[in-house]
């Protein structure tokens, strides 16, 4: 029975679903609180002891399993009781080419801290992002109810927009890196870039491709329909959209998936744009020669493996902390607006930065 | 029997059971999609137990992501149902319907009765196979003409498309 993989999936399940996702939700409230100058929710307690709100993700999930399955009549049974399945599972399963840490020597053992280190990576996320968008589309029919319909529609013409563009602003990233494996991208950012050969500045993904980072951005928030990209549940125009009938844990399920994707979209983007596990100047040989000169070389290891995961989870929760700060500065954007925002000014951008990344590195590698 | 073909034959069998459940749902046509969806999806698995991974992506990005999704578009905006139809349409569906299931039954019963050896894989595969490097190459160097002609034809479809869509709203 091979150990690791079982190891590598508790962990994805447990620490960062069940663990980090309910945390976001607190992060939420809180951060919205902060910029809005009040105190967000701090009552949940047990026994007279709240710890800053940090009790009310549990009361959210103890509301959410105790409350009322209701399912609208003339509602398909069987695809209402899904679409929360199929838009979860996608997200979940994402984790699983996230490199959360490089390859590292222990004697004749080596540990990679990724789940699949599969060749394909990011077209992998791709691919079931693409299956994400079936969730929502088919909540939004089986409920029987117009504004749900309204949601799912939306949804799926915003959804099935964005994976396009979304997949062409990172080709700029795959012709620098020329590579989709998410472990060769975060290590191949492990290095110092040296701007016009004086100044000395991390090669991570946002230097070489700064227009790209911010497109992408922008195209896998609209992706997880998270505002301002959240025509699909706009809550003012259709009630509640695609996730109007849905209550108790089915609504839970939704709502936790989109949290996951939150996650999701701060992995990604640090491992494609921020260097991933590789802390900047650092590289992992000088942290590893640093180290080993005072302790053994396994301790060394040990110690940058566990120095490279928490550099990552750093720059999970910086991108979790932009996320949550774009979702509360910026209103709800027209339908119109985001579809001309994706056709008309993302995908031209896109299709130009191929093209000049391309110029670019054939005038630096030279032509051959 | 290998973990790859243990997998090869549970996504094989659920990639059949998909599409006799696009067959069977004929009267529900979002449910018959969603049959089509596993079928997909379940073809990218086996595509990946062939370690085919790039043809594995694409079809699920491709069939599964978005092709499936335009039908439903599709089914939910115009709202379709078979009732609708008049009683020749949906004989004629019925048909349709009875002559898929044939052809899956035939099918199959040919790949369970007949010689194993004809689905024999080659021994060694080449290296580098199922990779997008060599697919590239192939794509720009052998068969740049058809890439071409190819993104000809679509940008033929795209201007038509526009002109129709414009037609009819103006």
């Amino acid at each position: 029975m091979p150990i690791e993989p079982v190891v590598k999936v508790l962990f994805i399940l447990v620490v960062m679903v069940v663990g980090i996702a309910p945390v976001i939700t607190w992060i939420e409230r809180k951060q919205s609180a902060v910029m809005q100058d009040r105190i967000g929710a701090n009552r949940a307690d047990l026994s007279g002891i709240t710890i800053l709100g940090l009790l009310h993700p549990a009361a959210d999930v103890i509301k959410l399993m105790t409350k009322e399955d209701v399912v609208p009549d003339g509602a398909n049974r069987v695809l209402h009781l899904l679409s929360p399945l199929i838009a979860a599972v996608p997200a979940i399963i994402a984790f699983a080419v996230i490199p959360y840490g490089g390859v590292y020597q222990f004697g004749d053992t080596t540990i990679n801290l990724v789940g699949a280190d599969i060749d394909w990576g990011l077209l992998y996320i791709f691919a079931i992002g693409s299956i994400a968008a079936y969730g929502t589309v088919i909540a939004g029919w089986s409920s029987n109810n117009n504004w749900s319909m309204l949601g799912g529609l939306r949804a799926s013409a915003q959804m099935i927009s964005y994976e396009v563009t979304m997949g062409l602003t990172v080709v700029g990233v795959f012709m620098v890196f020329q590579t989709l494996r998410l472990t060769d991208m975060a290590l191949a950012q492990d290095s110092i870039f040296w701007l016009f050969g004086i100044i000395p500045l991390p090669a991570w993904g946002i230097i070489y491709q700064p227009l790209g980072f911010l497109m992408f951005l922008t195209a896998i928030m609209a992706e997880n329909k998270r505002p301002p990209f959240d025509i699909p549940e706009g809550e003012s125009e259709i009630i509640a959209g695609y996730h109007l009938e849905y209550s108790g844990m089915r609504f839970g399920l939704f709502f936790m998936s989109e949290f996951i994707e939150i996650i999701i979209i701060a992995a990604l983007t640090a491992t494609i744009f921020l260097g991933g596990w590789a802390v900047p100047y650092l590289s992992t040989d000088v942290i590893i020669d640093a180290i080993a000169s005072k302790m053994g070389v396994g301790f060394a290891t040990g110690l940058c493996m566990l120095i490279h995961f928490a550099t990552f989870m750093l720059k999970v929760f910086v991108m979790i902390w932009v996320q949550m700060l774009l979702r509360w500065s910026l209103p709800r954007f027209r339908y119109d607006q985001v579809m001309s925002l994706c056709w008309k000014i993302i995908l031209p951008l896109s299709i130009a930065n191929i093209f000049v990344t391309g110029l670019v590195i054939l005038l630096v590698k030279g032509s051959g | 029997m290998t973990a790859q073909a243990v997998l090869f034959y549970v996504f094989g069998i659920l990639a059949v059971v998909g599409a006799l459940g696009m067959l069977l749902n004929f009267r529900n046509i979002v449910a018959s999609a969603m049959s089509l969806v596993v079928t997909m999806v379940a073809l990218g698995a086996v595509y990946v137990t062939l370690e085919a991974y790039l043809v594995a992506a694409i079809q699920i990005m491709v069939y599964g992501g978005a092709i499936v999704v335009l039908f439903l578009f599709v089914v939910m905006l115009l709202n379709l149902s078979i009732d609708e139809l008049p009683p020749g349409g949906q004989r004629f569906i019925k048909f349709a319907v009875g002559l898929g299931g044939l052809l899956i039954l035939v099918r199959v019963l040919r790949a369970i009765l007949g010689d194993p050896s004809a689905f024999a894989a080659p021994e060694t595969l080449p290296d580098g196979y199922g990779g997008y490097a060599q697919l590239g190459v192939a794509l720009y160097t052998d068969y740049v003409l058809l890439v071409e002609i190819a993104s000809l034809l679509l940008l033929a479809a795209i201007v038509g498309a526009l002109i129709l869509a414009k037609r009819k709203i103006g």
